[in-house]
């Protein structure tokens, strides 16, 4: 792969990343959200086999097969079933509308531009140059999780986070080690089966999981 | 010695996995006692063997240095309170129907599960599996909140994930850079994250990044410790848990992840110098402080009054560590445990007291005193414990606190702090004052009579729980001469020193 090939790669997969987060502010549909959770997922692992591939790492090109499967399949997958036994299909009108959430994404991205300054003069290569866009990802899902109100939608903003923090680790260095990487792939898993669990309860308590409804708890 | 860091976290799996397997009967109902001595007895062992040198094990996988062995002393300590008031205090939830036995079977081997990632968590070597063995307590104690399936325990459990798994995320935001700063800084690919080496390579980290790394990690691990200002999860889900798991939450599992907040210091001071951290700390202090003030002056529910008595212990310890001298550092690991033991002392009396009460309002509960002599004194007992009296090692600790921020040119802050804690005083005692005394509440008897509330009358393993976890905190008050050398090490190590 010519040094061209692999910036315009990186920059393909990078862009990718943060469209399908921004997206995710556009659409109100569930089943939307995640299909475009899940194309991300996909667009994760081709970032990380592009970096794989040029820096002739195989164990590297095997990781992004992993992270494939999870997070483009797997945790797609869970969403679905918990939507699918969820009935209400479409998200409440959120807390900031689309417009407004849109503008917000906007200064997000200028935001990480700003604060991963130190982390791009540390390392000038094309790779860090892109850090900001996986942060930039961060900040979307956390705006996400903090504006949405249908469970489901909470859940998408945590693995927005989630997948940023991922795309920042190969892009800053080749991954976290290996026994650090699988332990927080098994956590994100479990966190999202435990959040399918708690969701079906909610509706056998509330009757929705529309999160309004979770206010007895206050001082 | 590999053997000696693997019992902590091995032993309560064991217990797990026979909960597991034969469920939670009166054979088994005992064997979180047994774990939990074990560790404590594998806590004090470690703490012997680590007094020269640190050990690894695992291929380095596992360390334990003497701040290690004293969270695990700190954690064997109240999970053993906690498991052996659990069998009574469960007894009652199955007779009342708020749990069958698959609740009960999943209650065994989620708590002792629990129990190994808290011990899983002092002895990694590496900030990368700390992170794991954190972020693995929220999922373990998830339905552990939502023990009881009301409305109210499905909202704290669903905040408790989302919150705790948001902020801890930051925290892994910070573990990736830090990662990257440490690559930078020529450490080692295999041991990049390992504590050691780390404070080893400090002063090669580069301190644009490191300063981003440690403000996120500070966030993320104080989250899940309960400072402000991510604090909102932690009174709901420390009220809705059952009383055993309230106690480990508040007891230990902040403390463990306060640890974490602890271990980073040490690296940032060396890379960045004193002042960032200092900063960052006092903020996150004073804020806590405030918060569980104010939130406490108005409470009516006395469980979450002990959730924001935690807040502000909590507090209190982030404003040790901010004044990090010797004399602070070593106040702020005996305060550690000195809460650990009288919160959860606390939080088992309160099990108790809701078991009879039917309610954890303030109002409903009246004269507990005379209905319940020894469950109310355990109760008021830990309280004033909480409250920084005398005997109690919380005294020691919070005065030695305060003299080492007034030695440190910190006097304002710890001025704050005092006028913060007298605020809380007066909330907590004008709050439970008429709960313990007075006349005690009637029900409506046979006709227009009323007989008085059925007295409350805990089990002797119970009973035996609330008196052990109050008579070590006393001793530990009057004299920490059996914890003084390991105090000492652990101090050394938090100040940089191997």
């Amino acid at each position: 792969m010519t040094e061209t090939v692999y910036v315009q790669l990186l920059d393909l997969t990078c862009g990718a990343l943060v469209l399908a987060a921004v997206l995710v502010l556009w659409r109100r549909d569930l089943r939307a959200i995640v299909r475009l959770f899940a194309a991300q997922g996909v667009a994760l692992a081709a970032l990380v086999a592009v970096l794989g591939v040029h820096a002739h790492d195989a164990g590297l090109v095997a990781l992004a097969a992993g992270a494939g499967v999870l997070r483009g399949l797997l945790l797609p997958l869970l969403l679905r079933r918990a939507m699918r036994a969820g009935g209400a299909g479409r998200e409440t009108e959120p807390l900031v509308n689309v417009a407004a959430s849109l503008v917000v994404a906007a200064l997000l991205a200028l935001l990480s531009y700003a604060v991963t300054r130190p982390v791009v003069a540390l390392e000038p290569s094309p790779a860090t140059h892109a850090a900001p866009v996986a942060v930039t990802v961060v900040l979307i899902g956390f705006f996400v999780l903090v504006t949405r109100r249908r469970a489901l939608s909470q859940v998408v903003g945590f693995l927005l986070v989630d997948n940023g923090i991922t795309a920042l680790a190969f892009l800053t260095t080749s991954g976290v080690p290996l026994a650090v990487e699988l332990g927080v792939s098994l956590d994100v898993l479990l966190a999202v089966l435990v959040l399918r669990v708690l969701t079906t309860r909610m509706r056998a308590a509330f009757g929705g999981t529309d999160l309004d409804d979770l206010r007895e708890l206050r001082d | 010695m590999t053997v000696l860091l693997l019992v902590p976290p091995v032993l309560p799996l064991l217990a797990a996995g026979l909960h597991a397997v034969f469920g939670w009967r009166r054979g088994t109902a005992w064997l979180g006692v047994l774990a939990s001595a074990g560790l404590l007895g594998a806590g004090i062992a470690l703490a012997a063997s680590v007094s020269s040198r640190p050990r690894t094990g695992l291929d380095g996988f596992l360390r334990a240095d003497a701040l290690s062995a004293y969270m695990v002393i700190v954690i064997g300590a109240v999970a053993l309170l906690a498991s052996l008031a659990a069998p009574s205090y469960l007894a009652a939830e199955k007779a009342e129907g708020h749990a069958t036995d698959a609740d009960l079977r999943r209650y065994g081997m989620l708590s002792q599960a629990f129990v190994a990632a808290m011990a899983l968590a002092v002895l990694a070597a590496s900030l990368g599996i700390l992170w794991v063995a954190v972020e693995a307590t929220t999922i373990l104690t998830a339905f552990l909140v939502g023990f009881r399936r009301t409305r109210n325990a499905t909202e704290a459990a669903w905040k408790y994930v989302v919150i705790c798994s948001a902020g801890i995320a930051l925290a892994f935001l910070g573990v990736v850079l830090l990662h990257f700063a440490a690559r930078h800084a020529h450490v080692p690919e295999a041991g990049a994250l390992d504590w050691a080496s780390l404070v080893r390579h400090a002063d090669g980290l580069d301190a644009g990044v490191t300063r981003i790394a440690v403000a996120l990690l500070v966030l993320g691990f104080g989250t899940k410790a309960g400072l402000a200002p991510m604090h909102a999860w932690l009174p709901d889900a420390h009220s809705q848990a059952p009383a055993p798991v309230s106690a480990l939450m508040s007891g230990v599992l902040l403390s463990v992840a306060f640890y974490a907040v602890l271990r980073v210091r040490v690296i940032a001071d060396a890379a960045l110098g004193a002042g960032f951290t200092r900063t960052l700390l006092l903020i996150v202090a004073l804020a806590s402080l405030a918060v569980a003030a104010s939130l406490l002056l108005a409470q009516r529910d006395y469980k979450r009054l002990l959730a924001y008595s935690s807040i502000e212990h909590m507090g209190l310890l982030a404003l040790g560590t901010a004044i990090g001298t010797p004399l602070a550092l070593t106040a702020v690991l005996l305060h550690v445990l000195g809460h650990g033991l009288a919160k959860s002392v606390a939080f088992l009396a309160s099990g108790f007291v809701h078991q009879a009460v039917g309610s954890s309002r303030i109002e409903a509960a009246r004269g507990l005193l005379t209905r319940g002599p020894l469950v109310a004194g355990c109760f008021g007992a830990g309280l004033l414990a909480l409250l920084g009296f005398p005997p109690f090692s919380l005294f020691a600790s919070e005065l030695g606190i305060f003299r080492a921020g007034f030695d440190a040119g910190l006097g304002w802050a710890v001025g704050i702090a005092l006028a913060l804690l007298a605020v809380v005083l007066a909330g907590i005692a004008a709050r439970t004052g008429r709960m313990l005394l007075g006349a005690p509440s009637r029900q409506p008897g046979p006709g227009a009579a009323t007989i008085p509330a059925a007295p409350i009358r805990p089990a002797v393993s119970a009973a035996l729980a609330l008196l052990l976890g109050l008579a070590a905190c006393a001793a530990l008050g009057v004299t920490a001469w059996p914890l003084d050398s390991l105090l000492n090490h652990a101090a050394a190590v938090l100040e940089g020193r191997p």
